[in-house]
């Protein structure tokens, strides 16, 4: 059966067997780029024309219709036209750090690929810290928003940078702790692993009421710490104009807006490898035939499911709740999200060593 | 010379080029992220010596949460108000005085250190390893882990005695 | 030999505990900066480029921009970097508990008891104190 791991085997195989060690390692970083890149691009197509036609659905509209069939080279046509726009650098800002800050914001969305499993044996770099790696690397891309902010020199940037900045290192404490409680759970950092102790049941299942409400946490923490609506006042569009990104013009905000979407994927693989099993199958128990049933399903597909299960999910609060106010965000985190995911995390401790989980 | 060799003095020119630039910029926006630039290379000074915890929480807490606190800072305060205050000789030589006593407890701890035992391992090793970390933080220095949390309650009432002021 | 798509899991662990094993993610990084600047170069040299000093100025939706926008901010955010960076760390420290709780036993977990209940109290003075209120 083809599935992503035969086929990376074959090539594998076929490349050290046909040239010598470094030269096959060599074309396995090309092949390994390629796909990187090519994943990028796809997904930023796909993720934004899904946000279109999500949205478009849930207010009763057709969305975009006109390019292409059911219009979706929308998001190619608007790709293009943002290439050729003039990137612009306003007169007070400082040039060097404006310019930097899309670079930063981009690079810590794309490293964060690096340790993610998408299909069974299928990942680009499989650390024994992966998680906490994740961790790492998404609390510097805060930096790269602050300085978007401060270096634009406008005052709806700095504010905006400003709110941002507070939404995103507060949510991040709750988003920490919640890891960590699966951490706990499968007693490892590293992502393989964290997959493997889920082959008898996916983390929601088997960890009782801790893990969901871990779970739940996640969700919330993940959709402010993305800037997604209903915690979107970092860049609410009636009082803010944009927010940080409003001097960005042409590819600059591209890389913005294209980082954002690349976070939400990021975030929502993240919870569906920690809680929903990653590319593990449905599986119950010693159940055998229904089990074998779910195997058929290639690993990549049970994956991209989940993820996009919980991309829509996010898609769907948008629509659903009111935006909050900067108070309102903050209570929520510090009196609420944080003293529950953190008593929520000793439960779930407790519970793991008296062994109460399956 | 090896990789490893080679990979640590560039890490080494990295971290002490930036230092400089902290020190020399005008602007201290661009201080603090010169700075982030000394604890990226710092941490790959760690990654070296195969400690991987310290090397992601170096990025976490400094990289990650004291720069924003410090970036914070710098837009709480009016960059444009402060004007350079003219610093007497007397406070100038004060400094000069005080970093050269500095440098000497660095040079004398250093040179009292033994350079054939105490080489760290480099490449191998496995003691900054998350789980044996663990394992010696929560037995052998419990106590001082404990006091640390006491350090961090004093920490909390100081900044909420300063920031409601 | 490092194999970029794991192939083989049990190779990969041996080496994994080693830091040559970070080498992968090195070359993503050169990749990805050189990526983003090849994207932003070529998007520089596609597009037009007409200065004018009105179009350069700072965008305050159509009307002329007052002073500076570097304005002192309000300390409330100063207040929530600092607990951030606290209650951060705290969190870090639960990362090698996380992975060595069941040696540890019980006597870790009451020693993790403490540290969070010396934080609890912490975060009720903070509370007591009015600090996150944001209304005056």
């Amino acid at each position: 059966m083809p599935s992503l791991e035969n086929i990376a085997n074959f090539i594998h195989n076929w490349l050290y067997t046909t040239f010598n060690a470094t030269v096959a390692l060599l074309l396995e970083f090309t092949i390994v780029a390629i796909l990187v890149i090519g994943l990028f691009s796809v997904l930023g197509l796909v993720l934004i024309f899904m946000e279109r036609k999500v949205s478009a659905y849930m207010q009763v509209r057709l969305g975009p219709n006109r390019v292409g069939p059911k219009g979706i080279f929308q998001t190619v046509a608007d790709t293009l036209k943002l290439m050729v726009k003039e990137g612009m650098t306003p007169n007070n800002a400082d040039k060097f750090l404006f310019n930097l800050a899309p670079f930063i914001v981009m690079t810590a969305a794309m490293l964060i690929l690096a340790p993610l499993a998408f299909a069974k044996n299928f990942q680009i770099w499989d650390i024994n810290i992966g998680v906490l790696f994740v961790t790492a690397i998404s609390s510097v891309s805060v930096i790269g928003i602050l300085m978007a902010g401060w270096a634009s020199n406008n005052k709806y940037s700095l504010l905006g940078a400003m709110r941002s900045g507070a939404q995103i290192v507060s949510y991040e404490l709750s988003a920490g702790l919640s890891i960590i409680t699966i951490v706990v759970l499968s007693e490892s950092l590293k992502i393989s692993t964290i997959i493997e102790s889920q082959a008898n049941g996916w983390w929601i299942f088997k960890g009782h009421i801790p893990a969901i409400i871990a779970f739940v946490i996640f969700i919330i923490a993940v959709t402010a710490e993305t800037n997604r609506a209903p915690f979107d006042l970092a860049e609410a569009e009636s009082e803010l104009t944009a927010g940080f990104h409003t001097e960005y013009s042409g590819m600059k905000f591209a890389l913005f807006f294209l980082a954002e979407y690349v976070n939400i994927f990021i975030v929502c693989v993240i919870g569906a490898t920690l809680f929903l099993g990653g590319w593990m199958p449905l599986h119950f128990g010693t159940n055998t035939t229904f089990n074998e049933m779910m195997d058929y399903i290639p690993s990549s597909l049970w994956l991209f499911g989940k993820t996009f299960f919980l991309i829509f999910v996010i898609m769907w609060f948008r629509w659903t709740f009111p935006r909050l106010r900067i108070d309102q965000l903050l209570n929520l985190e510090w009196k609420y999200l944080l003293p529950i995911s953190m008593i929520n995390l000793l439960l779930a401790t407790a519970m793991a060593i008296l062994g109460w989980h399956f | 010379m090896g990789v490893t060799a080679i990979l640590f003095w560039i890490l080494s020119s990295l971290a002490l080029l930036s230092a400089i630039m902290i020190v020399v910029s005008k602007n201290p926006v661009h201080s603090v992220l010169w700075l982030i630039l000394v604890f990226f290379a710092i941490s790959g000074h760690y990654l070296l010596l195969n400690a991987q915890f310290l090397a992601i929480v170096n990025i976490i807490v400094y990289a990650g949460a004291i720069m924003v606190l410090f970036l914070y800072v710098l837009m709480l305060i009016d960059l444009k108000k402060i004007v350079d205050p003219q610093r007497s000789l007397w406070i100038k030589l004060v400094g000069v005085a005080t970093g050269c006593c500095l440098l000497l407890v660095l040079i004398a701890a250093l040179s009292k250190a033994d350079q054939t035992t105490a080489l760290t391992q480099t490449i191998g090793g496995n003691i900054g390893l998350v789980e044996n970390l663990g394992k010696i933080l929560f037995s052998e220095y419990l106590v001082p882990f404990e006091i640390s949390s006491i350090l961090f309650l004093s920490a909390m009432v100081g900044a909420v005695v300063i920031g409601k002021k | 030999m490092i194999h970029l798509l794991q192939i083989d899991i049990s190779k990969a662990v041996n080496e994994v505990e080693n830091a040559g094993s970070y080498l992968p993610i090195a070359i993503q990084l050169l990749l990805v900066v050189g990526l983003i600047g090849l994207m932003l170069l070529a998007s520089h040299k596609l597009g037009p480029k007409r200065n004018t000093s009105d179009k350069l100025e700072g965008f305050a939706c159509g009307i002329e921009s007052h002073g500076d926008a570097r304005k002192p901010m309000a300390i409330k955010y100063f207040l929530v970097a600092v607990l951030f960076v606290l209650f951060d760390v705290e969190v870090i420290f639960f990362y090698p508990y996380a992975l060595s709780f069941k040696q540890l036993g019980w006597d870790g977990f009451w020693a993790v008891m403490m540290f969070v209940g010396f934080f609890l109290c912490g975060f009720i003075y903070i509370i007591k104190k009015g600090a996150l209120q944001w209304e005056d």
